[in-house]
């Protein structure tokens, strides 16, 4: 079966102010919605058609860069909605938070090296805060690279993401992209981080 | 030597048509700005504090480089535009783009097709290679043909801040609309420097 675009938790203008009506409407329908197809119509009548998207990636060194670039582009979108509420913001707490405390000194320094990665990410890409399996890791990849991709530096479960390419934030901030990344920080749904955490450690 | 922005031939509301004020305001204003003046902070007691741009594009790795080619990219860029522009090569250039890509509407559709399949941020360009030929060559982020011993003569920025506030997603639209406002004159004379 095809991969279908998943449906949203929330409506085009639930993150507003942090995150435009017209950004969303765009981002989700025209740039997810086109890896979405450009993913099928990669993989139709291959032997990875079947596969779920996450086995898929496992093997993009094998593929064409049409599964890489589109798979990619796939699977982070589906992420970057999934961590996303309007009733979002503050912080972790429970295990989650625990473990941020252990492998980065603090819910501040965590926050500060988040930003700092999607800040510096020279083109397009995405700031990610993944489990490798053992300890948290904070980077940043390329275009729409991620850790479960065969072809990563550092490989592991995504936990939460940052779209930094400039359609994520170009109509509302241009040029300012670290006052998107600021703002970010009051949408993202902890809950939601947290249960991915759960899911990734208890692997 | 400190860099300086260089100043544009036109007003920034002259290519409205395909190019809004808005965008000129951020694109050069504020992205081609603030290269200019990340780069002056960068080499500061460096080695690279009294370079050129091209050497830098030659030699510099990370920041710097980086950088320095978007200058570069960004001047070359916006200088290839005009509001009253000549709307096709003649002469030796249009011989040339005929001898290698058949006819001017192929290079047309070749170029664009290279400035709409470049996936994520750069640059699609004209370029001449070493034994005098014409080709077509995609760059990621600041990569500039220089530094591959290839001479250019047009260039294409489809990072998304680019067309974003004028065509949003519509990458092809851009490329289409792209082409009303290059200046032919100025690549003939580029192409004639690079001969
Ligand atoms: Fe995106
Ligand atoms: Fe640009």
């Amino acid at each position: 079966m095809a991969f279908q675009l998943p449906k949203l938790k929330f409506d085009y203008k639930a993150l507003e102010p942090y995150i435009d009506e017209m950004t969303m409407d765009i981002h989700y329908n025209k740039h997810h919605g086109t890896y979405t197809n450009n993913l099928n119509n990669a993989i139709a009548g291959t032997s990875i058609e079947a596969l779920p998207i996450e086995e898929i990636l496992q093997e993009v060194s094998k593929l064409s860069p049409a599964v890489r670039n589109n798979g990619g582009g796939y699977f982070n979108h589906n992420l970057f909605w999934d961590i996303m509420s309007p009733n979002g913001g503050g912080k972790p707490d429970g295990a989650l938070l625990k473990s941020i405390k252990k492998f980065f000194g603090s819910f501040d320094e965590f926050k500060e090296k988040f930003s700092n990665a999607a800040a510096t990410r020279f083109g397009s890409g995405w700031a990610w805060l993944v489990w490798t399996g053992k300890d948290f890791q904070v980077f940043s990849t390329p275009n729409q690279d991620n850790s479960l991709m065969d072809v990563a530096d550092i490989k592991g479960i995504p936990i939460l993401g940052l779209d930094v390419w400039e359609h994520a934030y170009y109509l509302k901030y241009q040029n300012r992209r670290s006052e998107y990344i600021q703002n970010f920080w009051n949408v993202i749904d902890w809950k939601a981080v947290e249960e991915k955490y759960i899911a990734a450690t208890s692997k | 030597m400190k860099h300086e922005l260089p100043k544009l031939q036109y007003s920034p509301n002259a290519l409205a048509e395909v190019l809004s004020e808005k965008t000129m305001e951020f694109h050069y204003g504020k992205h081609h700005q603030a290269y200019v003046n990340n780069l002056n902070s960068l080499i500061q007691g460096t080695k690279f504090e009294n370079a050129s741009l091209e050497q830098i594009i030659m030699e510099a790795e990370g920041g710097v480089f980086n950088n320095g080619a978007q200058v570069w990219n960004h001047s070359f860029y916006f200088e290839a535009f005009s509001p009253a522009p000549k709307h096709m090569p003649e002469g030796d250039l249009l011989k040339a783009i005929e001898v290698s890509f058949g006819s001017f509407e192929e290079f047309l559709s070749k170029f664009s097709n290279a400035a709409a399949t470049l996936f994520g941020s750069g640059w699609a360009w004209l370029v001449v290679d070493a034994d005098g030929k014409l080709i077509i060559t995609q760059e990621s982020n600041a990569g500039n043909p220089l530094r591959k011993g290839l001479k250019p003569l047009l260039t294409c920025d489809v990072w998304e801040h680019a067309y974003y506030l004028d065509y949003q997603n519509r990458r092809p639209d851009y490329i289409q609309a792209f082409w009303k406002i290059v200046d032919w004159r100025v690549v003939e004379k580029r192409f004639e420097q690079a001969r």
